[in-house]
C-alpha cells in the first residue's frame, strides 16, 4: 500500500479496476503525500475532505460498474481554473477568498470522467512568470536539489506548483494552463511530461483569462501515456468558448504505437542560441539519435522568425493582459481598497491587490495600446506573429514534427535571474513561439544533467495533430528510460 | 518613457503607482521596450496582422435565455451588495 504515488495513472486505473485497492486508499496515500511534502509550497489551498468525499463516490460508481475513464485518479489542479465552491486566487492578492459558484469545462470534464481533485496548486501570480517567485502565497520550491547541494531551486513556472505536486507523488497528475511556456518549462525542470494541446482543444471557459489568444490548458503527468489519458478527458468542444473547436477528439492512447518510421523529424538551426550550456546540446544531439535509431529522418529546417518570438509575445501577452485584467475593480469580487471616489477606489484595489511583475505587464500592455504607439509596437507584433505562423507552417511541408530542447537551462536556484526581467524572460526562448502558432507541444523528461537535475526535450506538431507529437514523445521517452527520483521523494519499495 | 509617460499610463490603467516608484518602473518598462525594439531589424510593410490564429467561425444560437436566475451565485462574491446591487463608492457629484 505504501507504494500506491508511485503508480502511474494508467497503472492506477488498472489495479482499481482489479480491486487491488480503492479509490478511498489511493486518494489517502496522495493526501498523506500532499501533507509530507507540504514543504514545497505546491497547494494554495488543499481539499482533502472533498477529494475523500469524491474517491468513495468513485468507490460507489466502480462497485455498480459505472467507473468513468479517469474514476478515482487523485488530480492537483493550478489556481487558475475555477472550481465551484473551492477557493480560487490565480495566486493573487486580489482573488483571496473568491470562491467561484462554477466549474470550468476542463475542470468539469475530469469530473463527469471521475476524477478525484486533492487541491489547488501554486503559480505565478495570473501566471505571469517562469519561476514560480510571483506568487502572492510564496515560492514553489522544486523537488529536485543539486548532487550535493541543498539549495532550493524554482520548479519553473508558471505552472509550478502542479509540476512539483506531480514530481513529488503528491498528485499522479495535474492540469497547468501555458501561455509562453508555462506547462513545458516547468515539466522540464522537474522530470514530468507536459503537453501544450493544439490552440482551440481545450475550452478556457472558466480558466482565469491572462492573454487570450495565448492561453492553452493543457495536462501534466510523469509519463506520455497518462498525459494522453488525461487529454482524452479535459479536450472537446465547448460552446462556451468562442474559440474552442468543434472538432472529434481521437483517443490520443492510440497513437502510441511507438512506430516513428520515416517520419520525418525538423531540426532547426536557430535554436542553437548563444549561451546554451553544452550539455543541453548534447542531449538534443542524442534525441536525435533516438528518433533517427527508431526509423525516423531528422531534416535540417529553417525558422528564420525564431529571435522575434519573444519580443512579439512580450508586446502581445501584455496587451491582452491590460484588458483581461481590467476586470479586477473591486466591485464584483475579490479584493476591495476604499478611497474618496470610484477612480481612487479601483486605483487603490488595484495597487494593492496586485504584486510588482503584473502591474509591470499591465502598464507595458497599457502603453503598447495606448494612441501613438498601437502601430509601433502592437500592429507590429501581431505582424511578427504572422511571420512566425508562416515559418512554422512552410516547415512541416519538410518535416512531420520539430524536436529542440525544452529551455534553454535546467531548474536554477530561487532569486537567481532576478535582476533584469528581460533574464527571466528568455526561459521561454524555445517554447513561446508555438503559442503564438497556436501548435500542439510536449515536453519529455530526456536526462539529467551534471548537476543531478532534469532535462526535457520538446516535440512540436502541426496544428490538431497532438497523436504525431504524443506518438514521438513516447518513443522519445521509451530511449530515455528517465527513472530518476527527486532527492528526499522515497524509491517505491 | 519618463516619469510622466509612467504616471500617465498608470492612471490609464487605474493602477497607483506612488511618486518615489515611478522613476524604478520608467527605467524598467523602458529597458523592455528597447529589447522589443529588435523587431524593427524586419520589414513587416506588406505583411498582414494576426490576431488570433483561432480560424473558426462564430457559430450562431437562438437568440434565447440559455442562463441566469441565478442573483445569489452572481453576487456571492461581492464585496458588498445591497438588495441585489453591487454598491461602489459615489458617482454622481449632488447639486448644491
Amino acid at each position: 500500500m505504501t507504494n500506491l504515488t508511485h503508480l502511474t495513472i494508467a497503472q492506477a486505473l488498472d489495479g482499481l479496476q482489479k480491486k487491488d485497492f480503492t479509490a478511498t486508499e489511493l486518494t489517502q496515500a496522495h493526501i498523506g503525500a500532499m501533507e509530507q511534502t507540504r514543504g514545497l509550497n505546491a497547494y494554495i489551498t488543499e481539499t482533502p475532505d472533498l477529494a475523500l468525499k469524491q474517491a468513495a463516490e468513485s468507490d460507489k460508481r466502480r462497485a455498480t460498474g459505472k467507473a468513468g475513464t479517469l474514476d478515482g485518479i487523485p488530480l492537483a489542479i493550478k489556481d487558475l481554473f475555477c472550481t465551484d465552491g473551492v477557493q480560487t486566487t490565480a495566486a493573487s492578492h486580489i482573488l483571496e477568498g473568491f470562491i467561484p459558484r462554477y466549474e470550468s469545462t476542463v475542470t468539469a470534464n475530469l469530473l463527469r470522467d471521475g476524477a478525484v481533485f486533492l487541491g489547488k496548486t501554486n503559480l505565478d501570480e495570473f501566471a505571469m512568470g517562469s519561476s514560480n517567485m510571483t506568487s502572492y502565497f510564496g515560492n514553489v520550491i522544486n523537488p529536485w536539489k543539486r548532487t550535493g547541494d541543498d539549495t532550493d531551486l524554482v520548479p519553473g513556472g508558471s505552472s509550478g506548483g502542479s509540476v512539483a505536486a506531480v514530481a513529488a507523488r503528491a498528485a499522479m497528475g495535474a492540469t497547468g494552463t501555458d501561455t509562453g511556456g508555462s506547462i513545458r518549462q516547468p515539466a522540464g525542470f522537474t522530470g514530468i511530461v507536459g503537453l501544450k494541446p493544439t490552440y482551440g482543444r481545450c475550452s478556457r471557459w472558466g480558466v482565469v483569462a491572462f492573454a487570450s489568444s495565448l492561453d492553452h490548458p493543457g495536462p501534466f503527468a510523469r509519463t506520455v501515456k497518462d498525459t494522453a489519458l488525461l487529454l482524452n478527458s479535459m479536450a472537446g468542444y465547448d460552446p462556451k468558448d468562442s474559440t474552442s473547436a468543434n472538432l472529434p477528439v481521437p483517443d490520443y492512447t492510440k497513437a502510441l504505437s511507438g512506430d516513428i518510421r520515416g517520419l520525418r523529424i525538423g531540426i532547426p538551426k536557430e535554436y542553437r542560441v548563444d549561451g546554451m550550456p553544452d550539455e543541453i546540446e548534447k542531449l538534443w544531439q542524442k534525441g536525435i539519435e533516438w528518433l533517427k535509431a527508431a526509423g525516423a529522418v531528422p531534416v535540417e529546417i529553417s525558422l528564420p522568425h525564431t529571435k522575434y518570438a519573444l519580443p512579439a509575445y512580450y508586446i502581445i501577452a501584455p496587451a491582452e493582459a491590460s484588458s483581461n485584467l481590467a476586470r479586477y475593480d473591486g466591485v464584483r469580487y475579490g479584493l476591495r481598497v476604499e478611497g474618496d471616489n470610484l477612480t481612487e477606489m479601483y486605483e487603490h484595489t488595484r495597487a494593492k491587490g496586485f504584486g510588482s511583475e503584473v502591474k509591470r505587464r499591465i502598464m507595458i500592455g497599457t502603453y503598447v495600446l495606448s494612441a501613438g504607439y498601437y502601430d509601433a509596437f502592437y500592429v507590429k507584433a501581431q505582424k511578427m506573429r504572422r511571420l512566425i505562423t508562416e515559418d512554422f507552417t512552410k516547415a512541416f511541408e519538410v518535416c512531420d514534427a520539430i524536436l529542440t530542447p525544452t529551455a534553454p537551462s535546467e531548474a536554477f536556484a530561487i532569486g537567481e535571474k532576478q535582476d533584469d526581467p528581460v533574464t527571466m524572460y528568455l526561459n521561454d526562448v524555445f517554447t513561446v513561439a508555438s503559442n503564438l502558432a497556436g501548435i500542439p507541444a510536449i515536453s519529455v523528461p530526456a536526462g539529467l544533467g551534471a548537476q543531478g537535475l532534469p532535462l526535457g526535450l520538446q516535440i512540436m506538431g502541426r496544428m490538431w495533430d497532438e497523436e504525431t507529437v504524443l506518438r514521438v514523445g513516447a518513443v522519445l521517452e521509451n530511449a530515455a528510460g528517465f527513472s530518476a527520483l527527486p532527492q528526499g521523494i522515497a524509491k517505491a519499495a | 518613457m519618463d516619469t510622466n509617460t509612467v504616471r500617465k499610463i498608470a492612471h490609464l490603467a487605474r493602477l497607483a503607482v506612488p511618486e518615489n516608484e515611478l522613476e524604478k518602473r520608467a527605467s524598467e518598462i523602458a529597458g523592455i521596450l528597447k529589447w522589443i525594439e529588435q523587431m524593427d531589424e524586419v520589414n513587416t510593410d506588406n505583411v498582414e496582422p494576426l490576431a488570433n490564429v483561432a480560424n473558426i467561425e462564430l457559430t450562431l444560437r437562438p437568440d434565447a435565455v440559455t442562463d441566469g436566475d441565478c442573483q445569489d451565485k452572481v453576487l456571492a462574491n461581492a464585496p458588498e451588495s445591497v438588495q441585489g446591487y453591487y454598491v461602489v463608492p459615489k458617482v454622481v457629484e449632488q447639486e448644491s
